[in-house]
């Protein structure tokens, strides 16, 4: 009945929560990691040839910004070394003068830059960072002068969903050969967020029709890459295409974890490299074994002929809104308590701010665990 | 202002097809299969796309393609060249081939 434990192909590499940007959706746990927490260049490169060992093709290069990382070059030369796809995921803020040119020559084999807005006032806002659209700008330019393939990431909702033609504009103009319009997943500072950024369905399915045309009409232009709101969803989808089933990721302290948001669910213990071994950990760790495959399975999934389309969903969102992570994701239609994520969309419309004046939870050390100020005017 | 930068193609048979940057095939020793690795997502060819996909070297004209993969399957080349277009099309679509 359980399949049988395959490699991981893909390997998240959160190499700090250090980030210049403030971003209030930000998918980092709330409880942020300072820098002396972090891994040494080489327990990195330990863990990146474990990783290659055990069946790793690709490495997801994130954070935080990971450019802040003084040995970045290092840990891309590593990876590349043993024939692993590198991708890096950056906000593309002050990384200095040639160092893009640097990871290139390290085998860098594509980038990723994200933009909170299209507009540079939007940017600006979302990322509490004056100056960083411009900043985002110039890094695309030099990606592209480098020679590096680049996908344009925006993470959507309230405050940019009705940016998404400006941000395929953006992408055309940028050359980039990939957009990525990224429904914000409400996990970490997002979550804490979440009424301040859920989009309402009428702006979603205008969204949703402009991508589908848009998509049309760029075949061969520019692949459009679309993760779709799970708040208005009919069906959940497989988080990190099923728990502990073909990737992973690595927190900037080495802990490793099926998914971002895994730390929230209390009953799982998780290990850290250097502890043990990335393959016993993949194979052993009991929080990896907890929701792998269907057997942890209750009804309504159990006996779902999707159950192995979507594995059930996120775990996470479960823990977050049907308080057991052993629930039927409630994004989905079967699960009892799906209307509870209409109940969240429509309290968090009631709750919305006028345009502008939104008092977000900004993503800094400490700052989630400060009382809510939005009752206070702006400033 | 986006005036477009680039166009779809379309394949001929005279287009020279080649992997972009972004794309690579790999040999992967733990699965003991080739992998075609891109941005986000990881493929797993079967034996005919691998063949027609190994060709894109950017050397080779989607003729020659054809007329050479028609001889590794002792097939005739009009019974192929469907395929192969509609294949590199396909590809060339997602910007996994360049034409
Ligand atoms: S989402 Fe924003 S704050 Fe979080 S790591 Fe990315 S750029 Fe930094
Ligand atoms: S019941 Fe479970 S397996 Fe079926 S669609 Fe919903 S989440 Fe997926």
């Amino acid at each position: 009945m359980s399949e049988p434990l395959l490699p991981p192909i893909g390997m998240l590499a959160e190499l700090t929560h250090r980030c210049p940007l403030q971003c209030p959706y930000c998918s980092n746990p709330v409880e942020l990691l300072k820098a002396d927490r972090e891994l040494d260049t080489q327990t990195w490169l330990d863990l990146f040839s474990q990783a290659a060992d055990l069946g790793v093709l690709q490495v997801h290069l994130s954070g935080g910004e990971p450019t802040l990382r003084r040995d970045f070059e290092q840990l891309i030369a590593g990876l590349s070394a043993r024939g692993v796809y590198t991708n890096l995921i950056t906000a593309g803020v002050g990384i200095a003068e040639g160092r893009i040119e640097a990871f290139a020559e390290a085998g860098l084999d594509h980038l990723q830059l994200s933009f909170q807005g299209a507009r540079p006032a939007t940017t600006d806002r979302i990322g509490n960072h004056r100056g960083s659209h411009e900043k985002k700008l110039e890094t695309a330019h030099r990606a592209r002068a480098a020679g590096l393939p680049l996908t344009i990431n925006a993470p959507v909702h309230r405050h940019n969903i009705e940016e998404v033609p400006e941000f395929i504009d953006l992408a055309l103009s940028l050359d980039a050969e990939r957009l990525e319009i990224a429904n914000v997943q409400y996990a970490g500072w997002a979550l804490a967020n979440r009424d301040r950024l859920m989009p309402d369905l009428a702006a979603v399915n205008r969204q949703a029709d402009i991508v589908a045309a848009a998509r049309e009409r760029l075949a061969g232009i520019m692949t459009i890459d679309f993760v779709t709101p799970d708040y208005f969803a009919i069906y959940p989808k497989p988080c990190m295409g099923g728990w502990a089933r073909d990737a992973f990721m690595v927190a900037p302290d080495g802990t490793v974890l099926p998914c971002h948001a895994a730390q929230t669910i209390p009953s799982l213990r998780f290990e850290r490299f250097g502890d043990r071994r990335l393959a016993e950990i993949w194979t052993d760790s009991p929080a990896f074994n907890a929701f792998r495959g269907t057997d942890w399975m209750h009804e309504p999934c159990r006996s779902c002929e999707r159950r192995e389309i979507d594995w059930g969903g996120c775990r996470c969102q479960a823990m977050a809104i049907a308080g057991d992570a052993t629930a039927t994701d409630p994004a989905c239609v079967k699960s009892p308590i799906h209307n509870r994520m209409a109940m969240l969309t429509d309290a968090a419309q009631a709750k919305a701010a006028p345009e502008g004046k939104e008092s977000f939870i900004f993503r800094r050390i400490g700052a989630a665990t400060r009382p809510d100020t939005r009752a206070e005017p702006a400033h | 202002m986006m005036a477009a930068l680039r166009e779809r193609a379309i394949v001929s048979s005279r287009s020279v097809p080649s992997l972009p940057r972004h794309v690579r095939i790999q040999y992967d020793p733990v699965r003991q299969a080739f992998a075609v690795l891109s941005p986000e997502k990881v493929f797993w060819p079967n034996e005919i796309s691998l063949d027609i996909l190994r060709r894109c070297n950017g050397q080779s004209s989607v003729e020659r393609i054809i007329a050479d993969l028609a001889a590794d399957y002792e097939a005739y080349p009009r019974d192929v060249a469907a395929d192969v277009v509609a294949f590199l099309q396909e590809w060339s679509d997602k910007l996994l081939v360049k034409l």
